[in-house]
């Protein structure tokens, strides 16, 4: 939700006329408790794991400059890109199949189900979807790595139930499918964020338009791409943006679920960080690793944001 | 009359997505009232014969769950508040203050939250250490409310951006200082969007994972979600345990949820375009 909000308010009206510059600027004596919290938690220790990047260091003593080092080290790391690459399959999970599916459950709720049979209906089908949303994702990982267990675990006993014990798999433990099965925990995790953004999104949507639509003899699939779509557009810019970078930053999920693996088939580079920074203590290593991280979200944030923007101008 | 007929596929097709969003906590109900032995013999899908309440309570008891609900509590709720006064104190100074160079500090902000934990996690633990706050709650409750902050600032900042002036020059007329309007004026006519930030840094901070994973490593000082995490990660639960840990870790989550219901699905619109 980071990107969401506009920024006219703030920075597009000129200050107004009448209010001495003195005055205005005493204005800066409350900002001081946030700018001093601000360098401690997060300037300071942003700036400190930057500069530890471009170093070899255990954690102890002082770090040694060596410069690109690591980068280049990087370059040639496997895990690296297998990480980057496991990433993708993320952003298919957490950002493109939620935006997809919550934009059609967004409008079915909406101008369906919300017409035919009331709000009541809508607010209790909205909270089902919603409410993975709400759960703490180390809570998420113990429910579904219980119901994915190979032995006992209830998938498996369901498909032995319904004759189709072939289907049967090792879900997080087979290298093969633990990534799909992580996607799939990951879509029912997310799915609830595009919904409740999109519905919010409709409710400005001019029905008017709707109606000229349907007497034009639009049908619902119609309607939803001509008319619904292009008005949500600054929405979806904000809920793809927003997701994709939650799923370049997921960790909670791959640690309770599978820790990385089978053999790395589920490393993400936040995990991957976790592990060099605290399991191999490569400390300089690890600043690298996140420091890649940090480069691409902020790239595609301020892409988002670019986006969002036009999109708004244009709406 | 066609129409109609039509009408109730769609809603069927959407009570079984529903329903597939909900199977998970319904199972997870089922089987952590079941005993070991039950669960052994029948599996995972049948219908409990009776309550079976002492997996819960063992396991309540083994990892001192009441702790961990106080301790997530205590985190959450000092970081809903003091992130939100932070907030408002930045916020009335970029939106109503209009302070120099406040599209610069907004950006600082901005980028402040889009910044990775990752990116941060080393030297807070190794800065807390150094202070000797490691391993303590209160350097998680400073860490999350300077991150939780980081946004309340950029969504406030706007809506106080907003604020009608002529309320602001009424009372600056009759004599009152610039604490005395955020106090009295400001605080009050904006009381609804502060709730709804306050639920939702609780709710974040409750539901946070990585950094106080790092930052809490004793039993006494664990939350909720780093305790059934590590405790997961360790793989050392039986079914029964893993069970009662899911429900557990569950249930507050729904009480919130039910608690909180409105301000979270339409409060969120707070927060998204307009």
């Amino acid at each position: 939700m980071t990107m969401t909000v506009e920024k006219r308010g703030v920075t597009g009206t000129a200050a107004q006329a009448g209010h001495p510059r003195r005055r205005r600027d005493s204005y800066a004596l409350f900002l001081l408790p946030g700018v001093l919290a601000f360098l401690a938690v997060i300037i300071v220790p942003f700036l400190m794991n930057t500069y530890v990047g471009f170093t070899d260091w255990q954690g102890v003593g002082s770090p040694s400059w060596t410069g690109l080092a690591n980068y280049r080290e990087l370059m040639d790391d496997s895990d690296f890109w297998a990480s980057f690459r496991h990433s993708l399959f993320m952003v298919v999970a957490m950002a493109a199949v939620p935006t997809a599916v919550g934009l059609v459950l967004a409008a079915a709720l909406f101008d369906y189900i919300g017409k035919h049979f009331g709000s009541k209906v809508v607010a209790v089908l909205r909270a089902c979807f919603y409410l993975p949303q709400v759960l703490p994702i180390a809570v998420a990982g113990i429910v579904w790595s219980w119901i994915l267990a190979p032995d006992n675990g209830s998938l498996n006993a369901l498909l032995k139930a319904i004759g189709l014990s072939s289907w049967q798999q090792d879900w997080l433990g087979d290298p093969d499918i633990a990534l799909y099965s992580v996607m799939g925990v990951m879509v029912w995790v997310q799915i609830g964020f595009p919904l409740v953004v999109f519905m919010a999104g409709l409710q400005r949507v001019d029905p008017q338009l709707h109606e000229a639509a349907e007497l034009d003899g639009a049908g619902w699939w119609r309607r939803f791409w001509h008319v619904t779509l292009p008005q949500i557009r600054p929405e979806i810019y904000v809920v793809l943006t927003w997701c994709t970078v939650a799923a370049l930053k997921v960790f909670g999920a791959v640690y309770v679920l599978t820790k990385g693996g089978p053999g790395g088939a589920t490393n993400v580079p936040s995990y991957f960080s976790f592990t060099t920074f605290f399991e191999k203590t490569q400390v300089g290593y690890g600043a690298a690793i996140s420091t890649v991280l940090t480069v691409i979200i902020l790239a595609l944030s301020l892409i988002g944001l670019k986006l969002q923007t036009r999109a708004e101008e244009r709406a | 009359m066609s129409t109609a007929l039509r009408r109730y596929p769609v809603l069927i097709a959407l009570c079984v997505a529903a329903l597939f969003m909900i199977v998970p906590f319904l199972i997870v109900a089922l089987n952590a009232v079941k005993s070991p032995a039950e669960y052994s013999q029948n599996g995972p899908l049948s219908i409990p014969d009776g309550l079976y309440v002492d997996g819960l309570k063992d396991f309540w008891e083994r990892v001192d769950y009441s702790q961990k609900l106080f301790n997530s509590l205590l985190i959450s709720g000092f970081v809903a508040i003091l992130a939100v006064a932070l907030s408002v104190l930045n916020a009335y100074a970029i939106g109503i203050g209009r302070v120099r160079g406040r599209t610069w500090v907004l950006a600082f902000f901005v980028l402040a939250n889009l910044l990775p934990q990752e990116a941060l996690v080393y030297p807070i633990y190794y800065l807390s250490k150094e202070a000797g706050l490691y391993d303590t709650r209160l350097s998680v409750i400073i860490v999350f409310t300077v991150i939780q902050a980081a946004f309340g600032t950029y969504l406030l900042s706007s809506v106080l951006g907003e604020f009608p002036r002529e309320i602001i020059e009424a009372a600056r007329i009759d004599g009152a200082n610039k604490w005395q309007i955020l106090w009295r004026i400001v605080v009050p006519v904006s009381r609804p969007t502060l709730g709804v930030l306050a639920v939702f840094f609780f709710i974040w901070t409750w539901n946070e994972f990585l950094l106080p994973l790092v930052m809490l490593i004793s039993n006494d000082n664990q939350t909720v979600s780093v305790a059934l995490g590590v405790l997961q990660g360790q793989r050392l639960m039986d079914a029964t345990m893993t069970n009662a840990a899911a429900l557990l870790g569950v249930l507050p989550a729904i009480v919130f949820f039910l608690l909180f219901q409105r301000t979270l699905t339409r409060g969120i619109a707070v927060g998204a375009v307009k």
